[in-house]
């Protein structure tokens, strides 16, 4: 990714994020965030991980926001205003601004000058078939981990409808 | 990248784009004459060129008069819409259905001087994730119509829109994952490679023959997705006036026309794809026609390309047409009837799908 891609997309990545958290209406927060995921996407395009792009967008984008709108709408919030106390959003904003500081800090010194080298990608990097490969045997026991969790979130759900 | 490869790229993307939306329009025109037919109505007859071109069946109507009409008219936004999402969402309606198309190969390799073409305007690799991420995509168009016009019906039409098509895109996505095990891989261009050649000797090596299940789910959920009768409950006009884009005006209007027909356009080129071979014609290949008693009939490769290339639009036009034959024949869902069939009878038919796919490929790689 060269320097030019990497900072008109870091600047709208960064402006839809402040837009999620400053716009008055909830809808339009959604939308926001909704930008986001499909630019994280192009961010994952542009580092040659498809499929990871790909996931990215159906999952976040294309289910999660959906139900996200759908219960913004079904709620009809339309007309809420989110007041905001100033002094509580500079308290978030300053924890959040020392938080990424100290990772900076600590990984930003780990990775030292290596950080602008680019490395040469393995044959086949982010298709598929190499996905999935690293997914069933490397990364076997997480994977089915994170699936039983999700059984368990919607056994769940399905408890918490019927009570 | 070299000019001329950029220059390919160009041309085959507004290929198919310029394909899919000249399908469109004539598919409007093949609808109404489909439905007057069906209903021993006359249908569109008026509009002609000097009244005898073409025909008096009305396609001047459809095709000329009827876009004049829609993009001349005023483009109204009601007061008290968000202005900014109203115009938006007829945009972001259509963009993802007129790229989705671009991953679906039209046919097979065209050499022109020496250089050999791909007829698919992007190889991707995760073709079939691209898919379902447009799909997905599509739904907030939709929901953004419904929002934003600031009316209840909208509302109500787009919160039917979502919740149906987030419901049938699972089902949609299981019955595709059927056909992606079949043939391992995601890439569109492979699966219909794959489907060369004959099955027993007497039927085409097809996916419908593999994946009947899957063929009937993705059919179905694909219709579903498309919002079409049965379906059309986001815009059903007893009790919607026309749903989510019952605010919408002029050339905006014409736009929600025209995404419903190129979803149905995209049903139908998946479909013709994975299960139906997609450019795929039987006992054709690149040399030539071989027939069953071992003789062939050579052909020049370029004559193979455009009966291959014609083969997938008039099999694309066939589940079109099947698409608006079903649309005109069945009554509308009831919403409670319409939910049960998603998830009650599609979802797990297709999990049932793909279990036995799985084994069957399981099985296969076994024995071999």
């Amino acid at each position: 990714m060269d320097v030019i891609t990497f900072t008109v997309l870091s600047v709208l990545l960064v402006a839809s994020a402040i837009r999620v958290v400053l716009n008055r209406s909830p809808v339009y927060s959604a939308l926001s965030l909704v930008v986001l995921m499909c630019l994280l996407a192009v961010y994952f395009l542009y580092l040659d991980a498809h499929m990871v792009g790909a996931l990215q967008i159906i999952v976040y984008a294309g289910a999660v926001m959906v139900l996200f709108l759908f219960v913004i709408m079904l709620l009809n919030l339309q007309d809420t205003v989110r007041e905001y106390r100033q002094e509580k959003l500079w308290t978030m904003g300053i924890l959040c601004a020392a938080l990424f500081g100290e990772l900076w800090f600590f990984f930003g010194q780990e990775s030292g000058g290596d950080s602008g080298t680019q490395h040469a990608l393995p044959e086949g990097f982010g298709t598929v078939v190499s996905l999935s490969q690293k997914l069933f045997t490397d990364y076997l026991l997480p994977f089915e981990i994170t699936s039983l969790l999700l059984l368990v979130a919607v056994v769940g759900a399905v408890v918490l409808a019927k009570r | 990248m070299d000019p001329i490869a950029l220059l390919i790229d160009v041309v085959l993307v507004l290929m198919v784009i310029g394909m899919v939306m000249n399908l469109g329009g004539l598919l409007l025109w093949v609808e109404r004459k489909a439905s007057a037919i069906l209903q021993d109505r006359i249908g569109a007859n008026r509009a002609s060129i000097l009244g005898k071109l073409p025909f008096n069946v009305g396609i001047v109507n459809t095709l000329v008069a009827d876009p004049i009409k829609l993009f001349t008219k005023e483009d109204f936004i009601p007061p008290g819409a968000d202005k900014l999402l109203h115009t938006l969402a007829p945009i972001v309606a259509v963009v993802p259905a007129l790229i989705t198309m671009l991953v679906v190969p039209f046919g097979d390799i065209i050499v022109i001087g020496g250089r050999e073409i791909e007829l698919q305007a992007a190889r991707l690799n995760v073709g079939i994730l691209y898919i379902l991420a447009m799909v997905s995509l599509g739904v907030y168009g939709i929901v953004l119509a419904g929002w934003a016009s600031n009316s209840r019906w909208a509302l109500l039409g787009g919160i039917r829109a979502s919740a149906q098509m987030i419901s049938y895109e699972i089902a949609m996505g299981l019955a595709l994952i059927g056909a992606v095990l079949t043939y391992g891989t995601m890439d569109l261009q492979e699966i219909s490679r794959a489907q060369s050649g004959m099955l027993f000797g007497v039927l085409p090596n097809w996916g419908i023959f593999y994946q009947p299940l899957a063929f009937l789910i993705f059919l179905t959920a694909g219709i579903a997705e498309s919002k079409r009768a049965p379906f059309d409950l986001p815009e059903a006009e007893p009790e919607l006036i026309s749903g989510y884009f019952t605010e919408y005006s002029g050339a905006k209007q014409a736009v929600f026309m025209l995404v419903d027909f190129l979803e149905s356009i995209i049903v139908a080129g998946l479909i013709t794809t994975l299960f139906f071979g997609g450019w795929q014609v039987p006992l054709l290949y690149r040399d030539g026609i071989h027939f069953p008693w071992g003789s062939i009939m050579p052909l020049p490769s370029l004559i193979v390309t455009l009966i291959q290339v014609g083969a997938f639009t008039g099999k694309v036009f066939f589940f079109c047409w099947l698409q608006i034959m079903i649309r005109w024949t069945l009554p509308r869902f009831r919403y409670d009837q319409l939910m049960i069939l998603g998830w009650k009878i599609l979802l797990p038919a297709a999990l049932l799908n793909v279990m036995i796919t799985a084994l069957a490929v399981l099985i296969s790689a076994a024995l071999q």
